[in-house]
């Protein structure tokens, strides 16, 4: 019986350190491919642009990093600085606004009961599933007709709204904020919005770090809506300045290391935020995920 | 406590909490959706010659009939979907397969395949493009060398490879981004799950099979109706590849088409196009929301 259970369980290990191998091999594998062109990304960008084209892509050449950024942030008269600081305004601000915009609704769906609440519900969701690729173009119809193309605003107001945002913030808060809390805050004679401030944004707030993070990234990463929205390259955030550059590539060759090394330098933002926030937001995926 | 007895605030509270989304969300979501339908039903017309008052007619269904009719739309919007058909099943296995190993293989270094995994999520398409595009590049790329001493000549910027190029980049971007997602639903399910398939007998790859993936099938539908959304509505990564390659058309995919539409200053063709657009990818993703989750019942 003894002698059984023994062989079994070193059977038992053996396969299971051959399929773990196997499971880390492939593992492994998957992370190169995820990180190929990053390195590339960072072997690039520390290459002068004759370099750039000589010198096989993945080995590095001589150090040209230092005067890649200083080239970079003096092209256009320091026009990349701007770049980065609307992308920043654009996707900081309009994420925050949209994280409090969504918690407050999400919190009402999740916490009263009122007539037309379900009705209002399935509009928003119908909401998460309208492509926001497909709303640029009658977006920039609309601005169009109020003479309101090519601003800030014209940018930054639709970024503020996110469906998918209030979907995520009434599963956080039907799951967060027990009833309990709320009616204990009513009889201690507490109004219904110092109840959602003091005490339902609180309890959400871990959760609600994923509704910045996801809308930051949405923003930071859209590219249609600011295409055909601006000509006035003040106002492009990076990504679009980062496009414009790549199309003049074939005029002005120096443009595709600025290029590189400009697309290497709009990456740290975002790579810092999620570093960041990564205890947050991995908590508040997973409650949004299994609902 | 009845209805009745409820203070007047609190019935109108909820109403406080939703105005400050709902104005922006009518604003700037369904208006837009509402003006570019009724603009598709509208012409442009002139009143007394090329210079006289513009004003619109209605059209009726004349500018979807003008933009389904010519050649570009039927290309555009079968190449999407042959795209869809390959990539989308591709992705989601691959997102699957590196969520269960990470989930019960690999006890170390979790945390490290994790974070690596979603670093392209956090890159935008245009950087993402851009980076694949130097990678795709004849005279530099590394991988046309590698095939190239397999004796392989692979054109990965030329018209026949062209959709897989991007499909590619598309992986590579949403790959780790729907990982998460279904990791995430894994770490849900109960611990003594994999204990009682264990003590059956099952061994990693059956309890996976049979018993993790049915439990997280709503986490699976809904990569899958991102999935369908994004490649519809493929943009992005398209229009990088245009300035560098001539196997990208303006109307590649019906987003390009309706950009290239709205550039030419057809506004009404613009908007027939969208609303068509979003209408088809709406009842898509609506249609493998419904037909999935009825065949869990």
């Amino acid at each position: 019986m003894s002698l059984l259970t023994r062989t079994d369980g070193a059977h038992a290990t053996r396969t299971g350190r051959a399929s773990t191998a196997v499971a880390v091999g492939f593992l492994t594998l998957a992370a190169c491919y995820m990180l190929l062109p990053v390195y590339w990304l960072l072997v690039a960008a520390t290459k002068s642009q004759g370099d750039l084209v000589d010198s096989p892509g993945l080995r590095p050449a001589h150090w040209h990093l230092g005067a890649n950024l200083a080239a970079l942030f003096r092209q256009q008269d320091g026009v990349y600085a701007r770049w980065l600081l609307n992308s920043l305004l654009y996707a900081g601000a309009g994420a925050a606004v949209a994280t409090a915009l969504s918690a407050a609704a999400g919190y009402a769906l999740a916490k009263y009961r009122f007539a037309g609440r379900e009705l209002l519900f399935s509009v928003i969701l119908g909401g998460v599933l309208v492509p926001a690729t497909a709303l640029a173009l009658p977006l920039f119809l609309m601005f169009a007709e109020v003479d309101a193309t090519n601003t800030f605003w014209s940018v930054f107001l639709p970024s503020v709204v996110s469906p998918f945002g209030v979907y995520l913030s009434r599963v956080f808060a039907a799951a967060s904020v027990p009833d309990e809390v709320i009616e204990a805050a009513r009889m201690d004679g507490a109004g219904e919005l110092r109840i959602f401030t003091g005490i339902g944004l609180r309890m959400m707030s871990p959760a609600l770090v994923t509704v910045f993070l996801f809308q930051f990234v949405v923003i930071w990463n859209n590219f249609l809506l600011p295409l055909v929205m601006l000509q006035d390259d003040d106002l492009y955030p990076v990504t679009l300045g980062l496009y414009t550059w790549q199309t003049q590539t074939s005029r002005l060759p120096v443009l595709q290391s600025l290029t590189i090394v400009g697309a290497l330098v709009s990456v740290v933002p975002i790579v810092l935020t999620f570093l960041l926030l990564q205890r947050y937001w991995r908590a508040g995926l997973s409650a949004g995920a299994v609902k | 406590m009845s209805r009745a007895d409820r203070p007047k605030r609190r019935t109108l509270a909820p109403y406080g909490f939703l105005a400050p989304f709902f104005v922006p969300f009518v604003l700037f979501t369904l208006l837009p959706v509402g003006y570019a339908f009724w603009q598709s039903l509208h012409r442009t017309a002139r009143t007394g010659g090329t210079f006289g008052r513009t004003h619109s007619v209605f059209s009726g269904l004349d500018q979807y009939a003008d933009v389904v009719r010519e050649p570009y739309f039927a290309d555009s919007v079968l190449r999407v979907g042959l795209f869809a058909l390959v990539q989308i099943p591709v992705m989601l296995l691959f997102a699957l397969v590196l969520a269960l190993l990470l989930d019960s293989a690999v006890a170390r270094l979790k945390r490290f395949f994790r974070l690596v995994y979603f670093v392209p999520y956090g890159i935008p398409g245009v950087v993402a493009a851009l980076m694949w595009a130097s990678l795709y590049d004849p005279r530099l790329s590394p991988i046309t060398a590698l095939l190239d001493s397999a004796g392989i000549r692979a054109d990965l910027l030329g018209p026949r490879l062209m959709l897989w190029s991007i499909g590619n980049v598309v992986t590579w971007t949403y790959t780790g981004y729907n990982m998460l997602i279904l990791y995430s639903a894994l770490q849900a399910l109960p611990a003594d799950i994999e204990e009682a398939a264990r003590v059956d007998g099952a061994n990693g790859w059956t309890t996976a099979l049979r018993i993790k993936v049915p439990l997280i099938r709503p986490a699976l539908v809904l990569t899958g109706v991102f999935s369908i959304i994004g490649s519809l509505q493929l943009f992005t990564e398209p229009q990088v590849f245009r300035s560098i390659s001539t196997s990208v058309t303006s109307t590649y995919t019906p987003n390009l088409a309706a950009y290239s539409l709205t550039a030419g200053d057809d506004y009404g063709g613009a908007a027939a196009l969208s609303v068509l657009l979003a209408t088809v990818t709406f009842a898509l993703s609506f249609a493998f929301l419904r037909l999935t989750t009825r065949r869990q019942g």
